[in-house]
């Protein structure tokens, strides 16, 4: 899946010239929790985020009710260069991002012109549809054997029943790494005969399972 | 405590039928009422027919496109390309001829039931053909064409103007009616259910909670694999007592699928006849205190026909009438006339004997954790109770 499809194409912005006090009412009123920095290009430079604008602003046990603090140019306290992808950039490599760089946010440009925006959440979102969990389906947990081939031989017996597979994840057997566990959410209510025709292939099916055994 | 109660009821009911061999299977309806039949608590003139639901009613809760769909399935004029979009034609809802009228009564028997309650005929209604909860507006899917519990919903906001509490005890989420209420603050519906980890449909998570002016108006308890008696009743009687109050219905629709039972082959919930025993008995309690006794009571799930189904549906229609479910022995001349039916030994008792299943190990820690999601599922009354008392 790549960025452009699941990046927000509306994106707030703000010039570097403009105030912490006009970034803060952004923040506020549209409920996000980034804004990105552009020129009169629209390109890119740099990025604040709703900490940097309460690390800059006075405590709320101060008393002024019009600090100077805030009429600060919001250059002095972006964040700069910016972590950017681009649009056609895989939604697999902004996780790692996410995940290494501890950020939450990215803006996706194209030579430097912002394109759109996406954020943890919208990651997060992608990531709920990619297990499919979102559409109505039962869940089967299979344990393989970990070889080439065998993800087909165990789809084929979905085939069979025409039940229709919604969504498929493959993850290691931590107790031993030459089994893998696939699991498979299929649109029925009914997963007994299929459970029985994986059963009859020999395959092992870990859900459902008696009780009794931990997960 | 005697009430007057109508049990809705036809025997074509039976032909809203898949195929041979699928698991929603309506021969449960009559087996329920052979069982109080012949335990000499269902007199024929307490036997409402049902009538059919006209197109214009159907239509408050489906789209005209999939109406036409369902008709035109049933007379074998839909490919087999076009059923998919509107989920007709899968291995959980195959076609079959007359789905249209099959389904259109179940719907009707829904409606015939709430008339016969909100027009003073009957203090409650029990209508076991209805309860087809995962029916969308323009899809059928999980053995459900159409949903007679939101069609009847809407017609009771339409004709009635009452505020409906629907509770939805089936083991599978009642998703059909949530969703198809799921802005509306005059309907709130309470699901609980085994969780939608492993269990179709997947959805009916804690958070769901509506949306907009419906936001705080749809309670999820999903309750883990294995729940027993103890647990489940807990969940049901807390949640039950505590909506009843924050929302103070005109009337209570129950969806009283029977598939939470340790037998139920298609869920894996641990409960016994206890639990089918105490949920009517809430359900009348509070119709008694809220509601001037307004009750309808539909079926819905339940895939062991013959050891589970008629026993649970039974109590309902029980309890209904004098608040007192059945105890003891069941009717002789009922085992004896449908066990060579059977393909398993039918029970003797209306209770499950203790001991009747595998010891759940787990018992503690799921008793946990469905605490917990009880608090965080009821957390919007909890601080209303706590921030909005004068």
């Amino acid at each position: 899946m790549l960025v452009e499809e699941i990046m927000n194409r509306e994106v707030i912005t703000l010039s570097p010239d403009e105030t912490i006090e006009t970034a803060l009412k952004l923040l506020h009123k549209h409920h996000i929790r980034h804004i990105p920095i552009v020129d009169e290009e629209n390109r890119v430079i740099g990025i604040v985020s709703d900490r940097d604008v309460r690390d800059a602003s006075p405590s709320i046990f101060e008393k002024d009710n019009e600090p100077d603090e805030l009429q600060n140019p919001i250059r002095s306290i972006m964040t700069t260069p910016v972590t950017t992808v681009h649009p056609l950039d895989f939604v697999e490599e902004l996780a790692s991002i996410f995940y290494e760089q501890e950020i939450a946010c990215v803006p996706v440009t194209r030579n430097e012109v912002l394109q759109g925006i996406i954020t943890e959440k919208d990651m997060l979102y992608t990531l709920i549809q990619l297990t499919g969990t979102n559409v109505q389906s039962s869940q089967i947990e299979v344990k393989v054997i970990n070889k080439p081939g065998i993800l087909p031989q165990v789809t084929q017996v979905f085939g069979k029943r025409k039940v229709n597979i919604s969504s498929v994840l493959i993850y290691p057997y931590k107790p031993d790494p030459d089994y893998k566990i696939i699991v498979i959410r299929i649109q029925t209510m009914n997963p007994l005969p299929t459970i029985r025709d994986l059963e009859e292939e020999g395959y092992e099916v870990l859900w459902p399972k008696d009780p009794g055994m931990s997960s | 405590m005697n009430c007057k109660a109508g049990f809705v009821y036809s025997d074509e009911f039976v032909n809203y039928r898949f195929t041979d061999d699928h698991p929603f299977n309506q021969m449960r309806v009559l087996l329920t009422k052979e069982l109080l039949e012949a335990s000499h608590a269902l007199e024929d003139k307490l036997i409402i027919p049902p009538r059919y639901a006209t197109e214009e009613e159907l239509a408050l809760a489906h789209s005209k496109a999939y109406i036409s769909a369902v008709d035109k399935a049933g007379r074998g004029l839909l490919t087999e390309e076009e059923g998919l979009e509107y989920g007709i034609g899968t291995e959980d809802t195959p076609m079959f001829k007359g789905m249209h009228e099959a389904s259109k009564l179940l719907v009707g028997s829904t409606l015939t039931a709430i008339d016969a309650v909100l027009q003073g005929k009957v203090q409650h209604a029990l209508n076991l053909g209805g309860g087809l909860h995962h029916g969308f507006e323009r899809k059928a899917s999980g053995f459900c064409i159409y949903n007679d519990g939101a069609v009847g919903i809407k017609y009771i906001r339409k004709n009635y103007n009452y505020k409906v509490l629907y509770v939805d005890t089936d083991a599978h989420h009642g998703d059909g009616v949530q969703w198809a209420f799921y802005d509306d603050p005059n309907v709130c519906t309470l699901s609980i259910h085994e969780t939608g980890r492993y269990l179709f449909p997947g959805t009916g998570n804690v958070n769901e909670r509506g949306l907009k002016e419906g936001y705080g108006y749809s309670f999820n308890v999903p309750i883990d694999a294995f729940t027993e008696d103890e647990s489940f009743l807990k969940v049901y009687e807390t949640a039950m007592k505590e909506i009843v109050d924050y929302f103070k219905p005109d009337v209570i629709v129950t969806q009283n699928g029977a598939d939470a039972h340790f037998l139920d082959p298609l869920t894996h919930l641990s409960s016994t006849m206890k639990i089918y025993e105490r949920i009517p008995k809430i359900a009348h309690e509070l119709a008694h205190e809220y509601c001037e006794g307004r009750w309808i009571a539909l079926g819905g799930g339940g895939y062991d026909i013959w050891r589970v189904v008629p026993r649970a549906w039974s109590q309902i229609w029980k309890v209904m009438q004098d608040d007192q479910p059945f105890e003891g022995m069941l009717p002789e001349q009922w085992v004896q006339k449908w066990q060579d039916h059977s393909p398993v030994p039918l029970p003797k008792y209306w209770y499950d004997p203790e001991g009747s299943y595998k010891e759940i190990p787990r018992r503690k820690e799921i008793t946990e954790k469905n605490d917990q999601l009880l608090e965080k599922s009821l957390q919007i009354i909890t601080n209303q109770k706590k921030y909005n008392s004068n």
